[in-house]
């Protein structure tokens, strides 16, 4: 490792810019600028200065602000590229075949690749989440890599800096004061502390600084970021996080998926409307109804300790409530939301074994679909036989009816019907809108006479114990962009040579303006000689020469 | 020189934790997407059913024995494709101490039985009423079988039709010694 040898006799690591001690620009580069680069306070760079392992080399990849802006360009794209399509969590079809099917039916080729490219379930892919953890890492080296070498400059400033380091500020002034020259260090010394600058003094130079704390800004906000990150992370760790969803039909408990000894029973859904003629923005939207509120009134119960899975015989309750839109049945830190609802789902159907010529009736029976029976009595010794049932019939495969699900969507029943008329029975398929009579004409049919419907509720249980670690990252972050934002670092050099002679140095990381407005106080005080912007007087002699 | 191997080993040990974040969080979100509860290897949870016939079955009490549980429905094909050969092969197995119990999901008795009396299962078959087993066990598509060894894990995950011979073998590989 080379040490670069200042003429002040300071040695400073390879790659260092400005000198540590007396603030000489030590690259050829850095002699040619008219004003020195205050970045990172011209120290050298770890990550830009040796490249030779492979850890160096893995080092300095996640440490390039290139490669941490290229990162987050790629993150951005490719989040905003998974808001195109609804991803794959949205739709309700269950199985990888369904899901291509839907993409290709709704989205037509597009969709298709889409798919295809897995862009449908983007969040969840692994690639993705490298991508996400990858700009966690540049964050973290970056910060490292450059925090380190900053801190360790600012807090080892020296008062007194070289001529040349003055020189090449962007703000200096130099001359001899208009007056009081013998008290001139003493009149700054006094204007910078009322102006609440940190002063400190070495025989005749003078630094003064004001608000260095708003340098570590950025480097507050990345760990308020990792914090975040570590929150969002930790979701994937078992026990602290659960976001799961359930469909629950009124009068049916079930247990709570994530919520393990939970069970939960809907006691009834509640869906009221606004009840008003449609106007205005209504009626253009052609929306008839509007929801004022859904609820679910449910009943939370607990297994017995020591109880294990399917022992449903012996629970406990734990509480009642109402479930409604943004008031969750909370218990343990899990919370139950009402999220959606479906209406009138099949529960029962009412039928009438009546005769076909004379329309007399022998009898209604009504068929619980969670429950049919076997058999079921009616008058006069009349009864009819549940030989089969299906609750979503979807047509016959060799003959044998088949049903698509088990939600009740399309009843079909096989039933046998006695009567005194016909002993033997007879047997009769009934589906809706359909009736087949297998054994040839019959004497009686199933007249359908009603339904009885019941809702189901979509509930939403979540659990999540990252919430304080992804709020504590939040207020991390905010508090580090508030530093950085809104605080600025300014410093003064002020050196008086033997003859009286004032050199003046300013630089600030941001908010020239004010920065002048100080030293316009200062001049004013201590009678200094009038500053120059070198910046700005570069501006000027382009001025010039372009108005030649 | 010292110096700088003291940093190269910061930036390694710095690197390294990095990317053991990285691989674990990566390795719990492909996990989580798998199975999240039931894995090979695991112990399975112990359940309670109660049989068509009536009777209690907890995994507990087939401690010792080869356990085949066998999550299905009526509506699902698959399932009434790999019946006759599960029931075949219980045949031969419940002698060599391998329990198959199937669980069905919430549906009614009426369907449960008429299948079960049509099908001719000779295992026990029960109802999942409140779906309490299928969410211990996060069972998502039918058939789902867990096969169970003799100490309580679990051997194997099957989610799908079985052939009868990927059936014979996966029920040999449960067997007590």
């Amino acid at each position: 490792m080379n040490k670069l040898l200042c003429e002040c006799g300071h040695e400073n690591p390879e790659g260092t810019k400005l000198c540590q001690k007396c603030g000489r620009p030590l690259s050829e580069e850095e002699k040619d600028k008219k004003i020195a680069d205050m970045r990172y306070e011209g120290t050298a760079i770890r990550s830009k200065t040796y490249n030779k392992s492979i850890i160096d080399k893995v080092w300095n990849f996640f440490s390039s602000v290139k490669v941490g802006i290229a990162l987050i360009i790629i993150n951005l794209v490719v989040a905003s590229i998974g808001t195109i399509l609804p991803q794959e969590f949205y739709i309700s079809v269950a199985t990888d075949a369904e899901k291509e099917a839907h993409y290709s039916d709704v989205y037509g080729w597009f969709g298709e690749i889409y798919y295809a490219l897995g862009l449908s379930d983007v969040y969840s892919s692994i690639w993705f989440q490298v991508l996400v953890l990858m700009l966690g890492v540049s964050i973290i080296i970056a910060s490292i890599d450059r925090g380190f070498p900053l801190h360790k400059s600012l807090k080892n400033q020296r008062v007194k800096r070289h001529a040349s380091f003055m020189k090449r500020q962007r703000v200096i002034a130099e001359g001899q004061p208009a007056k009081n020259a013998d008290e001139t260090l003493a009149l700054v010394e006094q204007k910078l502390k009322e102006l609440n600058y940190n002063v400190r003094r070495e025989d005749q130079s003078i630094l003064a600084e004001r608000g260095r704390f708003s340098r570590y800004g950025p480097y507050v906000n990345h760990v308020g970021l990792i914090v975040f990150l570590l929150g969002v992370m930790l979701h994937l760790v078992p026990g602290f996080y659960v976001d799961e969803s359930m469909w629950l039909r009124e009068g049916e408990t079930r247990a709570i998926p994530g919520m393990e000894g939970y069970f939960l029973k809907s006691d009834k859904f509640i869906l009221e409307t606004y009840d008003n003629d449609p106007q205005g923005e209504q009626l253009k939207q052609g929306v008839n109804v509007v929801a004022k509120n859904f609820q679910t009134d449910v009943t939370l119960y607990q297994q017995k300790e020591g109880a294990v899975a399917g022992q449903a015989d012996d629970l406990e309750v734990i509480k009642q409530y109402e479930i409604r839109v943004n008031h969750p049945l909370k218990h343990e830190g899990y919370a139950l939301y009402q999220m959606d609802y479906r209406l009138n789902e099949l529960k029962s159907m009412k039928f009438d074994l009546t005769h076909k010529e004379t329309e007399e009736s022998l009898g209604q029976l009504t068929i619980d679909l969670t429950n049919p029976e076997d058999e079921y009595e009616l008058n006069n010794g009349a009864k009819v036989k549940l030989l089969a049932y299906y609750p979503d019939f979807s047509g016959f495969k060799d003959g044998v009816p088949q049903t698509a699900t088990a939600s009740p969507n399309n009843p079909a029943f096989i039933f046998k019907m006695f009567t005194s008329e016909k002993p033997e029975g007879e047997t009769s398929f009934v589906a809706i809108q359909q009736t087949l009579e297998p054994d040839g004409e019959n004497n009686y049919k199933m007249k359908f006479v009603n339904v009885e419907t019941r809702n189901m509720s979509g509930l939403t249980i979540r659990y999540d114990r990252t919430l304080p670690i992804l709020f504590v990252g939040g207020i991390i972050f905010m508090i580090g962009v508030a530093m950085g934002s809104y605080w600025n670092h300014r410093r003064i050099w002020v050196e008086q040579l033997a003859d009286g002679t004032v050199h003046l140095a300013a630089h600030t990381n941001k908010n020239w303006f004010s920065m002048k407005k100080d030293l316009d106080k200062l001049t004013d005080a201590a009678h200094l000689p009038q500053y120059v912007d070198q910046q700005e007087s570069k501006i000027d002699e382009q001025q010039e020469l372009e108005d030649k | 020189m010292d110096k700088k191997k003291r940093r190269s080993i910061t930036r390694g040990i710095i690197l390294a934790v990095l990317a053991l974040a990285i691989g674990y969080t990566v390795y719990a979100a492909w996990a989580k997407d798998k199975v999240e509860i039931v894995k090979e290897g695991s112990k399975a949870p112990d359940f309670e059913v109660v049989d068509l016939n009536g009777e209690k079955h907890r995994l507990a009490d087939y401690y010792g024995e080869g356990v085949l549980l066998n999550f299905w429905g009526t509506w699902c094909a698959p399932c009434e494709r790999e019946f006759p050969a599960m029931t075949r092969q219980y045949e031969t197995y419940k002698d060599l101490g391998v329990q198959i119990i199937a669980v069905n999901f919430a549906q009614s008795d009426f369907e449960v039985q008429k299948y079960v009396d049509n099908m001719g299962m000779n295992f026990p078959v029960a109802i999942d009423k409140t779906k309490s087993v299928f969410t211990a066990y996060n069972i998502d598509p039918l058939p789902t079988s867990i096969f169970i060894k003799p100490d309580g894990t679990v051997d194997r995950i099957i989610t799908g039709e079985m052939s009868e011979a990927q059936i014979a073998a996966y029920l040999e590989s449960i067997k007590p010694e």
